[in-house]
């Protein structure tokens, strides 16, 4: 995120697309709650599925899914007609006004209409609601990334909030909803084919140097890796092992009857984790870790906020602590890497990445600080390009809308879209062990639209046989106005109603992220 | 933001417009007794501690609805003030039975302590009436209809932070209590959070420790991206309990109901305890050595034949910094690939 969690209080105006905020970050819709009923801020919903916050909001817009490209260029292309834009900001603060201008021109509310189902007016009212109460927020998660135009959806919300002066200030920002605990951190740490901590690149040479005189070896390659997409796909071919730590893809990846072949296809599998997940069962080798509660250590939450974990029970077993297990390796392969605790690993951090560079334990213990913080003595940054862009002036890109990679047709006339619930974590490795989830929500559910459900002569609780190209689903419906007619959404989490059989694995070119937002099914009653 | 001048037992203080005095008087540091007050809620006024005097005015004031204006003389503490707190409590403790024993609450609850502060004694009680035993919106928390004082926090908070409006007010045979809309709440326990008394109970953990058996560990949430800060408390080497954490920049104390009540994993028997190695299609438990020995080997008889980039890493967003630093510090300078990324996309 740009902003912190909190600054939606500052905000006039929240427009909310692609995240399910309720269930999904209960606490930023706490705080959009907050902001709407006590500071009176103007909330606008952009989503294809009647989320909890419409409830709540000002304007709801209903775009049909994937196309979000479309409903963008809608909103600027009005904003500009009507002279609405933050002019002084714009010429002082980006480039590539006119070229935007250029291109938003022919998405005008009845083509964007035609294209997205949105009606005329609604897009207006919503784009003077946008451009005129400031500052305004925008807050978006995967529902706008997790699909083939994924990297052009967020260009486009970017440019969308410059061109109304929104960036780097409070109450502002595009603020992307990490779904989770530790994904900002992951990417921070260089958890990343292209690039070391704090996105060093791995192509230059200095950075190169820098890690190899720290790490004690001679070179470190340079050519950027393979994502986690490629190298499941490549498995049996350019990839012959796979060290997987903490990751489930045999539930999360895209079209899972293909990933289980080729995870299938290694010469070697390790797999640590917590749980013998559906991914450690085709392992070699399966290593035992610890839990949150079981280490020391930090997690960066989605607004950049490093924060401490503390050991408060001991591990089952013989589990050990990650860090521990990868030395182990290490040193058994010849390579001296030794931590006496996790503190040790901070310092090693805090000396070669400069935006986590004043960052250290002692100072966590008087709360989370906010990276950048390249020295002990700065107090870390909660707000991002305040005055000046990082990167200097602020680019809005041109792009046009592209239709998703596997759109309906007659024979598979429905749209999937697939998710999660308020309940339940990613692929329910944690959140399905115990009873009290369980409870609240013990199996998948399909929702299906009311008047769908009436033409295909489905009851509310009724199972039904989902359909794709690349797999089916035998799943029970739940019968609701929430999925527009033409669109069901499952959620991911149920490794027994495993909805990644089904979804595309087409990726967004740049980013490399499969469009789980979008693939054609058929719905039929089960028998 | 205009500040505004007044007295407050003798001081001199300045407080910012649009303050009621309970503000006014704390953030001057000047203690004034409540229950049901909480900063994140609007006033609430219901259980008559805060009463202050007022220069001019007729009678005490609850402080914590009254706005701050220029020049007011405000008196904190005095013999009528402290009678009426008295009172307030005796009323509060009307039906309520001290069962401090055997409450989970006991030892860090708001009246626990107000009672003993103002030496009320339990033969100045009335005997409760027939227990009664209600059901909660949620089946992970516990109503105990007796011990509640209905200071309405929980409504107030169910209502204004989380924005589910499950809870209210109700009568039956002349005795007030809280009513529930079951299919509205989405167990948050915000309500269980913020009941000063016992009246709100966990329901999940088999076992209960009391607030001073307890180890009360303060970590960060490991579900959803938003970091909550929560403590965990711990009796014979488990969590029994989540409580959030006040941090003013994160959650404010509050959870949903994964990070409150999705802690069983944690101790669930299914954990894997030993390294396991594949051998004939079936897992075999080995030690530590042995395990780390086939790893070690199979990765450089990997790297020998077909290359260091013939090996991928995934990392992983539910690790610390530290175990994803390692991570890619081990796929880069030991394995010697950049093949190393984790689900950020999934
Ligand atoms: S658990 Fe949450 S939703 Fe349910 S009654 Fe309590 S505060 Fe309201
Ligand atoms: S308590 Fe809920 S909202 Fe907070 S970090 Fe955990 S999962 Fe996210």
């Amino acid at each position: 995120m740009t902003n912190p969690l909190k600054d939606v209080l500052n905000s006039k105006v929240i427009l909310v697309t692609g995240t399910n905020t309720t269930s999904n970050h209960p606490i930023i819709a706490n705080y959009i709650h907050e902001a709407v009923t006590k500071h009176g801020a103007k909330l606008l919903v952009v989503d294809p599925r009647r989320i909890k916050l419409v409830d709540i909001c000002h304007t709801w817009l209903r775009p049909r899914v994937g196309t979000n490209v479309a409903w963008i260029n809608g909103l600027m292309h009005v904003i500009i007609s009507e002279n609405l834009q933050a002019q002084s900001y714009i010429d002082e603060r980006t480039t590539g006004f006119e070229e935007l201008k250029k291109c938003v021109a022919k998405y005008s509310p009845d083509y964007v209409a035609k294209i997205t189902g949105i009606p005329e007016k609604d897009l207006i009212a919503a784009a003077r609601l946008y451009a005129t109460e400031t500052p305004g927020s925008i807050l978006y998660a995967m529902g706008i990334t997790q699909h083939t135009s994924g990297t052009n959806n967020v260009k486009s919300l970017a440019s969308l909030s410059m061109l109304c002066g929104n960036v780097g200030v409070a109450g502002g920002g595009v603020n992307p909803l990490r779904g989770q605990n530790n994904v900002q951190g992951a990417c921070d740490m260089g958890g990343l084919p292209n690039v070391f901590t704090g996105y060093q690149t791995v192509t230059d040479e200095a950075v190169r140097e820098k890690f190899a005189k720290a790490w004690n070896v001679a070179t470190l390659p340079d050519r950027v890796g393979m994502t986690v997409t490629e190298m499941t796909a490549a498995g049996g071919e350019a990839i012959k092992a796979l060290y997987i730590m903490g990751e489930n893809p045999m539930l999360s990846d895209a079209d899972i009857h293909h990933v289980e072949k080729n995870l299938q296809a290694l010469d070697f599998m390790v797999v640590q984790d917590i749980f013998l997940t559906e991914t450690a069962r085709l392992a070699d080798v399966v290593l035992p870790s610890t839990c949150f509660a079981e280490k020391e250590g930090t997690f960066t939450n989605t607004e950049r906020k490093v924060l401490r974990v503390r050991k408060a029970v001991n591990a089952p077993g013989e589990a050990l602590e990650d860090y521990r297990i990868i030395s182990a390796i290490a040193r058994q392969m010849g390579y001296a890497m030794e931590y006496a605790d996790a503190s040790e690993i901070m310092a090693e951090i805090n000396r070669l990445t400069p935006s986590y560079g004043g960052i250290t334990y002692e100072r966590l213990e008087q709360g989370g600080v906010v990276w950048p913080c390249p020295t002990l003595e700065h107090p870390g940054t909660p707000i991002l390009h305040i005055n000046k862009f990082a990167r200097g002036e602020g680019v809005f890109f041109p792009i046009e809308y592209q239709p998703s990679a596997e759109l309906p047709d007659d024979e598979y006339p429905f749209v999937l879209t697939t998710g999660r619930v308020y309940e339940h974590y990613h692929t329910g490795t944690m959140s399905r062990k115990g009873s009290a989830l369980n409870r609240l929500y013990p199996e998948a559910l399909a929702e299906i639209n009311v008047e769908d459900a009436r033409n295909l002569d489905v009851a509310d609780g009724e199972y039904v046989n989902i359909v794709s190209r690349r797999g089916s689903l035998k799943i029970k419906a739940a019968v609701s106005d929430i999925t527009d007619r033409g669109v069901a959404f499952v959620p991911f989490h149920f490794y027994e109603s495993a909805v990644n059989k089904l979804t595309n694995s087409a990726l967004d070119p740049v980013s490399k992220i499969p469009e789980l937002k979008i693939c054609a099914v058929k719905i039929e009653k089960a028998a | 933001m205009n500040t505004i001048q007044l007295t407050i037992d003798g001081r001199e203080i300045a407080a910012k417009e649009g303050d009621t005095v309970l503000q006014a008087a704390r953030s001057a540091g000047i203690r004034i007794p409540t229950l049901c007050y909480h900063e994140r809620l609007n006033p609430i006024a219901s259980c008559g501690m805060c009463y202050v005097e007022i220069g001019g005015y007729s009678e005490p004031v609850q402080s914590c609805a009254t706005p701050v204006a220029p020049g007011m003389d405000v008196v904190t503490q005095s013999e009528v003030l402290t009678d009426m707190r008295k009172e307030s409590l005796q009323r509060l403790l009307l039906h309520h039975p001290l069962d401090c024993p055997i409450c989970d609450k006991a030892g860090e609850c708001r009246l626990q302590d107000l009672v003993f502060e103002y030496g009320i004694h339990a033969d100045e009680l009335q005997p409760p009436a027939k227990p009664r035993e209600v059901v909660y919106a949620t089946s992970l928390i516990k109503y105990w209809p007796d011990r509640c004082v209905l200071c309405l926090r929980c409504v107030t908070a169910c209502k204004e932070v989380k924005g589910v409006c499950a809870l209210g007010v109700a009568e039956t045979e002349g005795r007030r209590h809280l009513e529930f809309y079951p299919e509205r709440c989405v167990s948050c326990g915000e309500c269980l959070q913020l009941c000063p008394v016992g009246a709100l109970t966990e329901n999940l953990s088999p076992t209960k420790g009391r607030a001073f058996l307890v180890n009360k560990v303060p970590t960060t949430c490991t579900y959803c991206g938003c970091g909550c800060q929560m403590e965990l408390s711990v009796l014979d080497n488990r969590v029994v309990d989540v409580k959030g954490k006040d941090d003013a920049g994160v959650n404010q104390a509050s959870l949903c109901v994964k990070g409150r009540f999705g802690y069983e994993f944690i101790s669930s028997d299914q954990r894997l305890t030993k390294p396991l190695v594949k051998k004939d299609g079936e897992f075999q438990e080995v030690d530590w050595d042995q395990a780390i020995r086939v790893v070690a080997r199979r990765f450089n008889q990997v790297k020998k034949e077909h290359g260091a980039d013939a090996i991928g890493g995934f990392s992983s967003a539910r690790c610390t910094n530290e175990d994803n630093y390692l991570f890619q510090k081990f796929m880069r300078a030991v394995i010697g690939t950049n093949n190393v990324d984790h689900c950020a996309r999934l």
